[in-house]
């Protein structure tokens, strides 16, 4: 899963569980959530916008997931 | 997305290639002549940023919807090359005023960025970026500005120091604490309860009009809210700050070029003992030092641009490391053009002392050289595996 590869980088040997806050587990820098909001939107092709802005839609694998399900399918 | 720069559709590459020749032109006639006499007062000329949005060079982040003339991530470099080389204050308010701009761009409401934007575009509107505080400086999350609810709105308390373009900017972004958590506002100059207090010209970009910003119960409705509650520091100043470091990593670039121009100009023409001082070889180790720190330091910034031009979040790292190489070559720089050109370099007026003044403080500002060291270094440990 491409998420989770992307991941992988910043979290090395951790096992990330798909629900896992990965802004609590203490890997991240301040750059992070920049790059993570380039690397969704490079890579799945749909665009971040304010609205979209909440945490909690970055917090997980599974809420990235839900994110870019809602954003392809229109929503 | 890209990053901010190249956001929206840009011109094609010839019409590009043009507007870059043109912004060179510009830059050479009106604002390198006066670099010297700015940064002895202190002050860039009033009608500056209307001048510079005339010529499109405000509007280089803004999408042409709004107004603006954006260019591609690698001409939006090479045009702050020019204006590095020029006046590195006009680069540095130019800088934190796309910053703005790409922040409003990026995160704003429709309503916010019609508000903004095509202003902004034509230089009416400047913009200033306002993180710093007395007390807090290179460890933000620790801004102490507090926005608490009120009303339907926010009063504001707490101070902002050393923000480029404060004494003359019209839009200020401003980041601080609300419900405990990073948030950005948009708050014009005149706002009620703002206080404006202009800083004595600093060791380099004398001509910043640097300014401390207080605000004492400053009230200002919800809609002036930048991005969510919490975005403040990760997606709005982060952008900001990346967007900073770019124009800021290809100013020093230009920053090198003059300093070794300079320096060759003056190799050629002072003879001492009895030939052009060129000839001697420790002269030559010099020049060559500053050959070589002027084409890494482009390599690097183009490698950045090429990597935001395509979106990829390997920018954002690559802009540090750009940043950070292009700060410190270029204070070499500047000490080598200093020493080259001997007493006449550090006459009053010489540009070679600004450009060495202008180059100290490029290794402070979007970050120290520390600050881009740690974030260098965790992506290098991060991509062997360590951590
Ligand atoms: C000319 C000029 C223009 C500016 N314009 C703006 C502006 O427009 N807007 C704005 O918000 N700010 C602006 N600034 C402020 C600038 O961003 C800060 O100066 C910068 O972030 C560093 O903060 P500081 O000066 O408080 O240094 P500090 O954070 O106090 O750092 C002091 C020293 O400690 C080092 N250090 C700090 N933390 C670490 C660490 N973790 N590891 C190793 N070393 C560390 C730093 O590298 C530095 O050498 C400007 C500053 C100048 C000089």
């Amino acid at each position: 899963m491409k998420i989770r590869d992307f991941l992988g980088r910043f979290f090395g040997d951790y096992q990330l569980r798909d629900d896992e806050d990965i802004f609590g587990v203490g890997f991240v820098n301040s750059l992070f959530a920049m790059q993570l909001v380039l690397f969704i939107e490079k890579e799945f092709g749909i665009t971040v916008g304010n609205e979209d802005l909440s945490l909690a839609n970055f917090r997980s694998i599974g809420a990235m997931a839900e994110l870019i399900e809602r954003k392809r399918s229109g929503g | 997305m890209a990053l901010p720069e190249a956001q929206s559709p840009v011109e094609p590459p010839e019409n590009q290639q043009q507007r870059l020749a043109r912004c060179r032109a510009l830059i050479e006639r009106e604002i390198r002549p006066r670099a010297d006499a700015c940064d002895a007062e202190g002050r860039l000329p009033d009608e500056l940023p209307v001048m510079l949005g005339r010529e499109g060079l405000c509007g280089l982040v803004v999408p042409e919807g709004q107004g603006g003339r954006p260019v591609d991530p690698i001409t939006y470099g090479l045009i702050h090359e020019q204006l590095g080389a020029a006046c590195a204050a006009t680069r540095a308010v130019l800088t934190v005023h796309d910053m703005v701009a790409a922040a409003i761009g990026r995160w704003a409401s429709p309503e916010q960025q019609a508000d903004w934007l095509p202003r902004m575009a034509r230089g009416e509107t400047l913009g200033a970026f306002a993180l710093t505080e007395p007390e807090v400086g290179s460890d933000a999350k620790a801004i102490r500005t507090e926005a608490v609810r009120s009303g339907d709105g926010f009063s504001l308390h707490g101070s902002k120091r050393w923000i480029t373009a404060g004494q003359i900017a019209h839009l200020f972004l401003v980041l601080a604490r609300c419900d405990e958590k990073p948030t950005a506002f948009l708050i014009p100059r005149g706002t009620p309860g703002l206080t404006i207090e202009p800083l004595a010209p600093p060791l380099g970009l004398r001509a910043a009009m640097l300014a401390e910003l207080h605000f004492a119960d400053c009230r200002i409705p919800a809609g002036w809210m930048l991005g969510p509650v919490g975005s403040g520091l990760n997606h709005v100043a982060a952008a900001a700050l990346d967007l900073g470091r770019y124009g800021v990593a290809w100013g020093c670039v230009g920053l090198i070029r003059a300093c070794l121009e300079a320096a060759t100009r003056r190799a050629r023409t002072r003879v001492q003992f009895d030939v052009p001082i060129r000839e001697h070889q420790l002269i030559q180790g010099l020049i060559a030092e500053m050959a070589v720190d002027l084409k890494a330091a482009r390599e690097l910034a183009m490698a950045a641009g090429r990597l935001r031009q395509s979106g990829d979040p390997d920018g954002v790292i690559a802009t540090c490391t750009a940043k950070y190489f292009a700060a410190r070559a270029a204070m070499h720089a500047g000490q080598t053009a200093v020493q080259i050109l001997g007493a006449e370099g550090c006459a009053a007026g010489s540009p070679v002392q600004r450009y060495l003044r202008d180059a100290k403080v490029m290794e402070i500002i979007e970050g120290s050289n520390q600050l881009q060291q740690v974030m260098i270094a965790t992506d290098a440990l991060q991509r062997q595996g360590r951590l």
